[in-house]
């Protein structure tokens, strides 16, 4: 367990050392030169050439890529082109809205995924099973911005139960931003949820087929017992494989719902950085981004360990 | 009266007749075998005693244990019953067991799942179950997981979950016939010695006959899901009423006659053949460790000859088989056909590897499910730098269809329209088209039922006739490679420890490994001398 970990730790910092490479040398080639893009097409030559010294963007190009990955090992993600303010800051702020979006809307999905996978597959072939697919299709098929949508007409508009849009912040009580947040996280775990919840149902009914299923009946477990005691563990590889792409997911992918409910989230920023061409803010943010991705497959490659036994003497 | 009385049972799935009135019993302390080929309705028979049938199944007539009827019991009496009265064994041992479970807790789950006893007086038991089918705590700490042991021992644990609970009544369905003869040896003595320790009944279903004649204090023959004879074993083998009984006897122990060849010229020369495999590191710096899975094999296979290669799974035959077909590279020794090296330095040579081709065991696997038959075996026409098109290919294509049995017609069908039979004679067909010197038949009739298999075993020696062929067949079954061979190697992990005419080496093993296999293979029993032309193992 401890080879394995160390592997997987070993590949996880060989990815982020690649990936920074790739992001610098992409962001590198883009057209757009940001400082002309501040000061306007009919800037002076000399106060252009000024604002790149101050910018650092007359060093060579390794040495930018160094100063840029050296900087984020401490924390130091450069200042924005745009705002003249750090970075990291800017970065930080967005977080606290777009993790907890994720962590919400990932706990919506998984709450309504399982026992919805699990029913699915304990009545396969049945009504209950039909019906249940039949809802999943349906909550791939319907655009999130548009649900997001009805949400808001709905519970916003008519009932009142929840505001329309905006984000209040954390310091109006954990219980205020949570509410906030709560329309965003079922719009964006409702396609989430239909998707796990059909990976689930297919992973325990491949599990169902195997042999040790007819071995745990065989031993006096009754249908249910024999999904819970031997079923499940044996399915969950295929969803934490799903799950780990969902985080990822929804933790950039949430642009149009951000909008929707006019949320300062990580995709509003990157959108916007992109438009002013901030490039150190949309560097950083990709970097992060990436970063979360690969930490995500490492804890579920670890995930993977747990649950079989397996792949903890696999080298 | 007995433990388990099946009256007139009859079942259907989908409307599809499985079973006809099948009567069975079994008494306290006997083993009673069900035999048959496959589709003959035996294992369902043994599901039908479960209660764990497939979605759809309509079942009537009586199936009796100790006096309760079980097909009207209802489920939650059903699960109290399986697991503690009737125990189960099963016929794949590698994937009987769950993966991500101990073992220890999987057998112990069998005395909870009943709350017999409590949590620690059940692992308890269950330690102490295991010690008895051979698996001590000590030795096999009960905390490993299946994948760290091997399949004998698997269908130890399987053995074990089963009998945890003392049940009366034992079910084993084929629960050697993924093992290997002297593993198999083993299991069937355990099980024997459970029969009588606990006095259960055992019912067992195999499709072996060698094994039922050893094992069985009864036998019931099925075909189509109907019993067509039943009797005392010793009784049923004297008489053997039904004429598929007989069938089944002579099938099993099928003969074919060889035509003479005799040639002194080598077509495959193997010699000092080393394929090694690099193990996972287990130090950081250490250097790297090898597992060499050939080691120095050398042998010559003569032009007409037919050389046989046996051995136990792990042995290294099938590691030889693909280092000979240029599949693996091997890191020593070298391998000629024709006096040609099968590999360049770029791989294996595709002028030397044509004269080859291979027959596998799985008849299902080993086809593309999209491609019609003509494709098919015209497929080692790629190995050829100008293979033929047009009418020429149609008349290949045919030849070798006829020659196998089969019609030109079947060429344009999909290989789903074929029983195994006759996708093994297409296999051969795919291996017959290029006229290679030399066929190498990997565990070629091992998936086959025994009436299938000699028909297949008949077309060989057939072929030998006609199309002059030289083979090494590659088998885990002594008594279809002493009828198919005239000469054998005996290979155990990596190297081949006797080599001689087969005859000689399985009349006079001289290795004690050869006399261990030889021993440990299930015998028929002898009933009848005169109409034997070889003997058999």
């Amino acid at each position: 367990m401890l080879r394995y970990t160390l592997k997987r730790l070993i590949s996880l910092v060989l990815s982020l050392a690649v990936a920074s490479l790739v992001i610098f040398a992409v962001i590198e080639i883009a057209p757009g030169d940001p400082a002309l893009f501040m000061l306007g097409v009919n800037a002076q030559p000399d106060t252009l050439a000024a604002l790149r010294t101050e910018l650092g963007l007359d060093a060579s190009k390794p040495d930018r890529y160094l100063a840029w990955v050296g900087g984020m090992l401490q924390g130091d993600f450069g200042t924005s082109y745009t705002y003249r303010t750090p970075v990291a800051g800017m970065i930080a702020d967005r977080l606290w809205v777009s993790l907890p979006l994720t962590i919400y809307a990932l706990v919506i999905s998984i709450l309504l995924a399982f026992p919805a996978g699990i029913y699915a597959a304990s009545r396969r072939g049945k009504m209950g099973d039909a019906a249940m697919m039949g809802t999943t299709q349906l909550g791939v098929a319907i655009p999130n911005f548009w649900f997001a949508m009805m949400l808001v007409l709905v519970f916003a508009v008519n009932l009142r139960w929840f505001n329309a849009g905006g984000f209040p912040g954390w310091d109006k009580g954990v219980w205020t931003g949570l509410h906030a947040l709560t329309l965003p996280a079922i719009a964006l775990a409702l396609p989430q949820a239909s998707i796990l919840a059909r990976v689930m149902r297919s992973a325990l009914l491949d599990v169902l087929g195997e042999d040790f299923m007819r071995t745990a009946r065989a031993k006096g477990l009754s249908r249910g017992q024999a999904l819970w005691r031997h079923g499940l563990r044996n399915a969950l590889i295929p969803v934490l494989t799903i799950i780990g792409l969902q985080v990822s997911f929804l933790l950039a992918g949430a642009i149009i719902i951000e909008q929707v409910f006019y949320l300062p989230g990580l995709g509003r920023l990157i959108f916007q950085s992109i438009n002013s061409r901030d490039l150190i803010v949309v560097e950083s943010v990709v970097m992060l981004l990436v970063f979360v991705v690969i930490t995500v497959n490492f804890l579920v490659d670890l995930a993977y360990a747990l649950v079989d036994p397996r792949l903890r003497t696999r080298t | 009266m007995s433990l388990l009385e099946i009256k007139g049972l009859n079942l259907s799935i989908a409307g599809k007749p499985i079973l006809r009135d099948v009567d069975l019993t079994v008494a306290k302390g006997e083993i009673v075998a069900v035999t048959g080929e496959s589709g003959s309705g035996k294992s369902i028979t043994a599901f039908s005693i479960m209660q764990l049938l497939p979605e759809g199944a309509e079942i009537s007539g009586a199936i009796q244990l100790d006096g309760t009827e079980l097909t009207t019991l209802p489920e939650t009496r059903l699960c109290a019953l399986r697991g503690a009265r009737i125990g189960m064994v099963f016929q794949e041992p590698m994937s009987a067991l769950n993966p991500v479970k101990t073992i220890g807790d999987q057998v112990a789950e069998t005395i909870l799942i009943h709350g017999a006893m409590p949590k620690d007086q059940a692992r308890a038991q269950a330690h102490e179950m295991l010690d008895r089918v051979g698996l001590p705590p000590d030795q096999f700490s009960p905390t490993r997981f299946p994948h760290e042991l091997s399949g004998g021992q698997r269908q130890r644990v399987v053995i074990a979950m089963a009998i945890a609970l003392r049940p009366d009544l034992l079910i084993a369905d084929e629960p050697t016939t993924a093992l290997d003869v002297t593993t198999q040896a083993q299991i069937l003595d355990l099980l024997k010695g459970l029969v009588a320790e606990f006095d259960m009944g055992l019912l067992m279903i195999t499709h072996d006959l060698a094994v039922v004649s050893d094992m069985a204090d009864r036998i019931v023959v099925m075909r189509a899901g109907e019993v067509v004879e039943t009797g005392p074993t010793r009784q049923l083998f004297a008489r053997m009423r039904h004429p598929y009984t007989r069938m089944l006897f002579e099938a099993s122990r099928h003969s074919v006659d060889l035509p003479e060849k005799h040639s002194s010229e080598p077509l495959l020369s193997v010699q000092n053949v080393v394929r090694a495999y690099r193990l996972p590191r287990t130090k950081l710096f250490a250097p790297a460790e090898y597992h060499r899975a050939v080691d120095r094999v050398s042998f010559t296979l003569r032009k007409g000859e037919r050389l046989g290669l046996v051995g136990e799974s792990g042995c290294g035959k099938s590691t030889l088989t693909r280092a000979i077909l240029g599949l693996e590279p091997v890191q020593g020794g070298q391998i000629l056909l024709n006096g040609a090296s099968v590999y360049t330095e770029r791989g294996a040579d595709l002028a030397v590897r044509r004269g080859m081709q291979v027959v596998f065991q799985d008849p299902f696997g080993s086809f593309n499910p999209r491609h019609r038959v003509a494709r098919l075996i015209t497929e080692p026409y790629h190995l050829l730098e100008k293979s033929p098109s047009g009418a020429a290919r149609a008349d290949a294509v045919a030849e070798a269809l006829r020659a196998v049995g089969l019609s030109p017609d079947d060429a344009g069908k999909y290989i789903h329209e074929f029983s195994g039979g006759q996708r093994q004679r297409i296999a051969i067909a795919r291996a017959l088209i290029i006229k290679p010197d030399l066929i190498l038949f990997d565990e070629a009739v091992s998936a086959l039922d025994v009436s299938v298999r000699a028909r297949i075993l008949d077309l060989v020696a057939e072929l030998c006739e006609s199309h002059d062929l030289s083979y090494l067949f590659i088998s885990h079954d002594l008594s279809v490679v002493r009828t198919i061979t005239d000469r054998v190697l005996v290979m155990r992990a990596g190297r081949i420890v006797e080599e001689g005419e087969t005859e000689q080496v399985f009349s006079h093993p001289t290795h004690p490994y050869t006399r261990a296999l030889i021993a440990a293979a299930p015998v028929l029993p002898d009933i009848d001398t005169q109409h034997r032309s070889h003997p058999h193992v």
